[in-house]
């Protein structure tokens, strides 16, 4: 087992340092002036090259990187240009939230494809399996950006049920619980389309073995059998499709959280583009692939914890 | 009911409705665009934090009326030397900066010497170049000696750029800004929202209604629409989507002022690149250019056409919109003659605003008529910053100006990114910017637009319009932008 973990473990930092490289190298190569997105196309060439010198962009570009990534490997992200202020603090404020959005839309998501998955299995070929499988590629359809506007429209502006936006701040946890159900809801339908029809087939497979004529024939309820004997077996290609979508529902952020104006990674990394703010970026793009990264580590996991099979193999 | 009964009733209702008060709001939520990175007007040029700070939070010697007058602020008067190179203030008394630091002459002079020292990151820079040496005469009086004499350095020092600021608060000045203005800073949640509170030790602080002013951040024209519809903002005053005016206009609630900006739309020909160095082609562009279709298409009919480099609101303002009449077969004469081939492949690369991207679909339609085979490239913002602007790596382009009073952009030379570069020019431009009798400085502007129109420069659009969504009971709000800034201090719930 802990051979198992260290392998991981390199494997992740292997993948962050390649992820590392590259976003440097393209922030770096890239057009565009972080010294005149601050000042603007109006600012005098001496003051252009002051700030330029403050923010260190004159040195090499090898030893901008061997200093960034020491600096990385320190816990120290280094000062954003544009804000001004510690990039681990920007990334710190913002967290939270995204995560949050993050795991509650994941889960949101498990919820409702388990059920509908188990729900259209249950009922294959019948009314209910195809109204799912309509559903669901209504669902694959639809771009998360414009469902996020028409909930906003329905919730927020007519029935003024929801806010339209923003985010309160931790302290009042019931308005801060209200702000994130839209956004919430907005990544999860999506993404709960594309899982219930896996969860669908993968049950539908399952259904098709002995093993399951043979519980039905011991006399277990119908019910029973479904969920303690059939969806237990048929998780494997659930939980890997949820780690993958994990990743989408991360970077589903970036565009979610402009819509609904959340002060969250996605809508910083977005800004953080726009003015050319290269730490920012590099380091909020590491910590996506990390958070990715680790994601799957945790499927992985997972599996093992899923499959009793699997357990063997890693002693 | 009895005649008493009737009598006391009356006189309770009277006295009912008399001691209830007028429901007055002392708190407003205002939607911002663009959200700053920093919130020092001193070091950083994004407009938004003019938009809230300039005048509100921070203040500067002048201030300037939605008219474009310049008006006292912390100089109580001045006087000028009639060499027009000497400037002596008189200052304001009794002003206190938000920490409670008292504000004096040794102040203004920290700001000027910091704005104009070799270390300096001003984003205005040029504005104070004009000045040779800030003297303290006492703590209520302060001298400016200029190198030479300049026209626009009251409206200039009104900017944001120039506000005062104090040695003890301005380290800090990027995340937590001290000023003297009506308004103290409250916080600041990045990516969601800026809090201003009304500083009760300020001069006029009686004539201020609002307690608490709170901009949001959004970005997205259709989730700042959703907000106000369902009355989370109260105010958008620089709304990003005139197609979107029309439900606000139809809505009750709301009042929509559609005023002028300084931003002049520009499709910039690279002067210094053939063929765009021949008069003759861009007077041809300039003739197959229709600016009524531009406007129509790109921003809803809501902008006014311009005929060369100066704002249809200010006051040397000269229609030159005819000096080029849309005239496509005139076009193609002069291109002829020019000796540029019909299918000739250009380049019209452009930024991502919306009034630029629209801009250009249709302006590619309208050359396509002449005979320019326009190929339409959408650049990010950084891009454009690097290519275009910096290394002049483009054929035609469309972005706004706006910053007032800039017609000098025609003066900076070849290595701007306009590439043009005439004496005659550069020499009337000098004498506009030291000129100090308004009539005669008026007649040279005219002068001025009459030249850059005359040698078509480049295709001059329409002013960018102000696009303002208020709540109808609100008052105050500017409906033009003759500065980047918006002081709240007149703001009012009405009713």
């Amino acid at each position: 087992m802990l051979l198992f973990l260290a392998k991981r473990t390199t494997g992740l930092l292997a993948t962050l340092l390649a992820v590392s490289v590259v976003v440097f190298l393209v922030m770096n190569v890239l057009p565009g002036d972080p010294v005149l997105v601050i000042l603007g196309i109006d600012s005098t060439p001496d003051a252009q090259a002051v700030l330029r010198e403050q923010l260190g962009l004159n040195a090499p570009l090898l030893d901008r990187y061997l200093i960034w990534i020491a600096g990385v490997a320190r816990g120290d992200f280094g000062t954003s240009h544009s804000f001004g202020v510690p990039v681990a603090g920007l990334i710190a404020e913002r967290l939270p939230l995204t995560l949050s959005l993050a795991l509650s839309a994941t889960l949101l998501t498990v919820v409702l494809a388990l059920a509908l998955g188990v729900f259209a299995a249950s009922n294959h070929r019948k009314a209910g399996d195809w109204g799912v499988m309509t559903l669901s590629q209504l669902g694959i359809a639809v771009p998360a950006f414009w469902l996020s506007m028409l909930l906003v429209l329905l919730f927020a502006v007519r029935l003024r049920w929801l806010p339209p936006g923003g985010f309160p701040g931790w302290s009042d946890p019931a308005a801060a619980a209200r702000a994130l159900v839209l956004p919430t809801v907005a990544l999860a339908l999506v993404q709960a389309a594309v899982l219930a029809r896996v969860t669908r087939s993968s049950m539908l497979e399952v259904l098709r073995l002995d093993f399951t004529r043979t519980a039905l024939a011991t006399g277990l309820s119908r019910s029973r059998v479904l969920w303690r004997h059939v969806l237990p077996n048929a998780l494997v290609p659930v939980v890997t499709i949820v780690g993958m979508q994990f990743a989408n529902v991360v970077t589903g952020t970036i565009v979610i959280e402009n819509v609904f104006y959340l002060p969250g990674l996605g809508r910083l990394i977005f800004q953080a583009i726009s003015n050319r703010d290269l730490l920012t970026v590099q380091a909020l793009v590491l910590m996506f692939a990390a958070i990715v990264v680790t994601a799957n580590f945790v499927v992985d996991i997972l599996y093992v914890l899923i499959d009793p099979r699997l357990r063997g193999r890693l002693a | 009911m009895t005649r008493s009964t009737a009598i006391a009733g009356s006189m309770l209702g009277a006295l009912l409705l008399t001691a209830f008060p007028a429901w007055s709001k002392t708190a407003i939520v205002i939607g911002m665009q663009q959200e700053p990175t920093s919130l020092d007007p001193t070091s950083d040029a994004t407009a938004s934090i003019d938009g809230m700070l300039a005048h509100n939070v921070f203040e500067a010697l002048t201030s300037v009326t939605e008219q474009g007058e310049v008006v006292p602020e912390l100089a109580r008067s001045w006087t000028v030397s009639d060499d027009g190179l000497t400037y002596t203030f008189d200052l304001q008394q009794g002003v206190t900066f938000h920490d409670g630091s008292a504000f004096d002459a040794a102040d203004v002079k920290f700001t000027f010497d910091r704005a104009m020292g070799a270390g300096s990151v001003n984003p205005s820079k040029s504005i104070f170049e004009p000045i040779a040496a800030v003297t303290v005469i006492d703590a209520a009086t302060v001298e400016l000696k200029l190198s030479r004499p300049d026209a626009f350095l009251l409206f200039n020092l009104a900017q944001g750029d120039a506000s005062i600021v104090a040695p003890e608060s301005v380290e800090l000045a990027k995340t937590t800004p001290v000023g003297t203005g009506p308004f103290r800073f409250d916080g600041w949640t990045r990516g969601d929202r800026l809090t201003l509170a009304k500083y009760p030790a300020h001069r006029d602080a009686a004539a201020v209604q609002m307690e608490k002013v709170t901009f949001q951040f959004i970005a997205d024209p259709a989730s700042a629409s959703a907000a106000l519809l369902s009355e989370t903002l109260d105010a958008y005053p620089g709304f990003p989507a005139p197609e979107m005016m029309a439900q606000f206009e139809a809505d009750p609630r709301f009042s929509v002022e559609i005023g002028s900006t300084e931003g002049e739309v520009i499709m910039a020909m690279n002067n210094a690149k053939a063929p765009f160095d021949d008069i003759r082609v861009r007077r041809a562009i300039s003739h197959a250019l229709d600016r009524k279709a531009i406007i129509d298409g790109a921003m809803y009919g809501q902008a006014t056409p311009i005929g060369s480099f100066y704002p249809p609101h200010g006051k040397a303002y000269v229609d030159l919109t005819a000096t080029y009449s849309h005239d496509v077969a005139r076009a193609k004469e002069l291109l002829k003659e020019a000796g540029v081939a019909e299918g000739t492949v250009m380049t019209l690369r452009v930024p991502p605003f919306p009034y630029a991207t629209r801009s250009a679909e249709i302006i590619q339609a309208q050359l396509a008529e002449a005979g320019l085979d326009v190929k339409v490239e959408n650049v990010e913002w950084g891009f454009w910053l690097e290519e275009i602007y910096k290394k002049l790596n483009y054929d035609m382009t469309i972005i706004a100006h706006t910053s007032p009073n800039d017609m000098g952009n025609f003066a900076r030379g070849k290595s701007y990114f306009y590439g043009y570069d005439n004496p005659e020019f550069t020499a009337l431009w000098d004498r506009i910017r030291t000129e100090a009798d308004p009539e005669a400085r008026d007649a040279l502007l005219k002068q001025g637009q009459a030249f850059l129109a005359t040698e078509a420069v480049h295709g001059f659009l329409f002013q960018l319009p102000k696009l303002g969504v208020v709540r109808k009971e609100l008052s105050g709000f500017w409906k033009s932008s003759p500065v980047l800034f918006q002081p709240l201090a007149q703001v009012k719930w009405n009713g």
